[in-house]
């Protein structure tokens, strides 16, 4: 019944005065509603006029966004593809062809062994693109989430170590711990996976730089998670103190339905906002591991290593498309990442404008 | 506030002790066996067992632990460098700590003697060009992390323009210092500049600075004395972020621009030799110095507003 009284009223505002509209439709229900129909106003808001699309279309209107958005998506989907978009071998060294500047056949040029700019600055963002997922999927998503409900579900001590551990991480420097755990294991796990690989028989796990991508994603986790399972905690915490959960435990809901609908749900938004705006950290965490030397190890291309492979001054007086172009790339991807996260700030959480 | 500070403290020596046990562990299953090393070519099972029961190699980490942690607490003993074999890790580390010190200090002072200012700028002056433009090079700095300013500059200064030095260190006065600085201290302008902004203009719409007003005081008192003074809250929060940030920059600054620091020690101990005495000393010293900084910070809240002292939730 209510699209049916809502929605010309919103049509005939449009859709970029939906505030004023939402604020109107509000004071209309109160004076012309009956109670019965105010109750189901609350419970299923009209078509349209949710949370998220409201969220959505704010942040559809910010332009500045949307290409940012588009560019991410765009970059994104082509180191993905990297192998299928890229003319060339990213090993393939042709030393008859070296250090030239940008020409057709060589979009960005070529480095000191001939090998072509644009595939390599292409799997160095594929490198920076699969480390961004899984270290989010894995430290924000998956040990953010899992900690955090049970850190506000079991409670005492249990609560205690959790909260402690992450307080404890959280309060160092990630980059210094992440080198030191990096410089530790990485020669250990080299061995192991060296031995594994010679009694299988599978050739490509160190080859194609895996073993690298699960050692910094799973740092980048270790110490990625803890914002995460604190807001998830609290909303535990919350969701067990309100009378809604009451009336629904009352009603019979399983615990697995009150996490879903009255945790979860809660929490899609600051995730949104949180995973956004931490991609340009996770990004800049491997540029700088593999700048100092520990990050994701050659022949894998790293944006990180090419940076400070071609980061003199000499380079850039003779050579300067070997550091122009990959410096270009880092700082559009930064500059989409920042924008976005900002503006899916402002979208998401309306109240901090 | 008094059992807040004491819980504090009670709780540093312990934090240190997880997080240098952790480092120490983790070194010491490292690969390389400093004995190894220190032979050489000359491989000898019997000398090598002696040297490693000498030098205690074979006892329960914890063990190596409380020892290490001991010489360091008593002696500043550090242990030796493998690099440069026979030199004490003090020795190597004690004079370019005090020179990164500098270079962070100089870091910080730019980041909020610009930083400060261009907020409250920007948000007394909020939706005009002025506040547009500092936001919109904000962000544009933001995305600019050190590895790239760092090169960039050093063309446009070593190679274009020649009035700033770009190798070495010679003092926190000499000129040598701008460049690093300034480069370490963007990144950090362009958050301080956001978050005075944003905390300035909540500042602004509350009923004391209304009140202020009203009662007739001047418009440099409601500004300094009122909306600076609490806008500045957030800033000592996020001061510990800002201190993290500067450490990955140390790192690059130092070495893009010759500058015989602890960054630049590290890089080269990472990089060239798995120097783990050093990487562990840096370690140490540094998570230290990030601790009692954000203590010293944390601490600082009730004297910047006296209303968190009343807070009865903050002690707990």
């Amino acid at each position: 019944m209510l699209p049916d009284r809502s929605g010309p009223r919103a049509r005939e505002h449009g859709h970029a005065q939906h505030l004023d509209t939402d604020a109107q439709r509000l004071d209309w229900s109160e004076n012309e509603l009956a109670t019965d129909q105010i109750l189901e106003l609350d419970a299923r808001p009209a078509r349209g006029h949710s949370y998220w699309s409201l969220a959505f279309r704010r942040l559809a209107r910010k332009k500045l966004a949307m290409i940012c958005l588009s560019l991410i998506i765009l970059m994104y989907g082509g180191a993905l593809l990297s192998p299928l978009v890229t003319p060339y071998d990213y090993r393939a060294i042709d030393l008859e062809s070296t250090r030239q500047g940008p020409s057709l056949a060589h979009p960005f040029g070529t480095d000191r062994q001939g090998r072509d700019m644009f595939t390599r600055v292409i799997f160095g963002l594929r490198t920076t693109v699969i480390i961004t997922i899984t270290s989010l999927l894995g430290g924000t998503l998956i040990l953010g989430i899992v900690l955090g409900l049970l850190s506000g579900y079991m409670g005492r001590w249990v609560d205690s170590v959790i909260m402690r551990t992450g307080e404890v991480m959280s309060s160092f420097p990630e980059i210094l711990l992440l080198l030191i755990f990096v410089a530790a294991l990485r020669p250990r796990l080299l061995t192991a996976v060296q031995n594994f690989e010679d009694a299988t028989g599978i050739d490509w796990i160190i080859r194609l730089g895996v073993l690298d991508f699960a050692i910094i994603s799973v740092g980048l986790a270790i110490f990625g998670w803890f914002g995460m399972a604190r807001l998830v905690r609290g909303q535990v915490l919350q969701a067990r103190e309100s009378q809604y959960v009451e009336a629904a435990l009352v009603m019979g809901a399983s615990t697995a339905h009150i996490l879903r609908v009255h945790v979860l749900r809660n929490i899609l938004s600051p995730l949104i906002v949180s995973v956004s705006a931490g991609l340009a950290g996770v990004a800049g965490a491997e540029l700088v591991l593999s700048w100092i030397g520990i990050g994701v190890f050659p022949p894998t291309p790293s944006l990180g290593r090419m940076l400070f492979e071609n980061g003199s001054v000499q380079v850039l007086r003779n050579h300067p498309h070997l550091l122009l172009f990959p410096i270009g790339t880092v700082t559009l991807l930064f500059f989409c990442f920042n924008i976005l996260g900002d503006a899916v700030n402002d979208a998401f959480n309306p109240r901090t404008r | 506030m008094g059992a807040y500070a004491i819980k504090r403290l009670i709780w540093l020596p312990f934090l240190l002790i997880i997080v240098t046990f952790v480092t120490f562990a983790l070194l010491r299953f490292g690969p390389g066996d400093p004995v190894q090393l220190w032979l050489g070519q000359h491989q000898n099972d019997e000398v090598r067992e002696r040297i490693r029961d000498q030098l205690g190699l074979d006892d329960p980490v914890h063990v190596q632990y409380v020892r290490y942690m001991a010489g360091v607490i008593t002696r500043l003993d550090f242990g030796e460098s493998f690099r440069y074999r026979g030199q004490p890790v003090r020795e190597l580390i004690g004079k370019r700590i005090l020179v990164s010190l500098q270079l962070n200090a100089a870091a910080i002072i730019i980041t909020l003697g610009i930083g400060i200012p261009v907020g409250l700028l920007a948000a007394l002056r909020q939706g005009t060009g002025w506040d547009n433009l500092i936001v919109a090079i904000a962000l544009a700095l933001q995305s600019l992390p050190v590895f790239i300013t760092a090169p960039v500059l050093l063309l446009v200064f070593a190679l274009k323009v020649d009035i700033l030095p770009t190798h070495g260190f010679e003092g926190f006065f000499s000129p040598h210092i701008v460049m690093p600085a300034v480069v370490m201290g963007v990144p950090g302008i362009a958050i301080v500049v956001r978050l005075v902004r944003a905390s300035v203009l909540d500042v602004l719409g509350q009923d004391y600075i209304r009140t202020a007003r009203a009662k007739g005081l001047g418009e440099t008192t409601v500004r300094y004395r009122h909306i600076l003074r609490n806008a500045l809250i957030p800033v000592a929060t996020s001061f510990g972020f800002i201190l993290a940030g500067l450490v990955g920059g140390t790192f690059i600054v130092e070495t893009y621009f010759g500058i015989p620091g602890v960054g630049l020690l590290t890089v080269e101990s990472v990089i060239g030799s798995r120097d783990y005495p050093v990487i562990m000393a840096f370690a140490i010293i540094s998570t230290t110095l990030f601790v009692v900084a954000n203590l010293v910070v944390d601490l600082m809240y009730p004297w910047l507003d006296p209303r968190i002292r009343l807070g009865a939730g903050y002690a707990a």
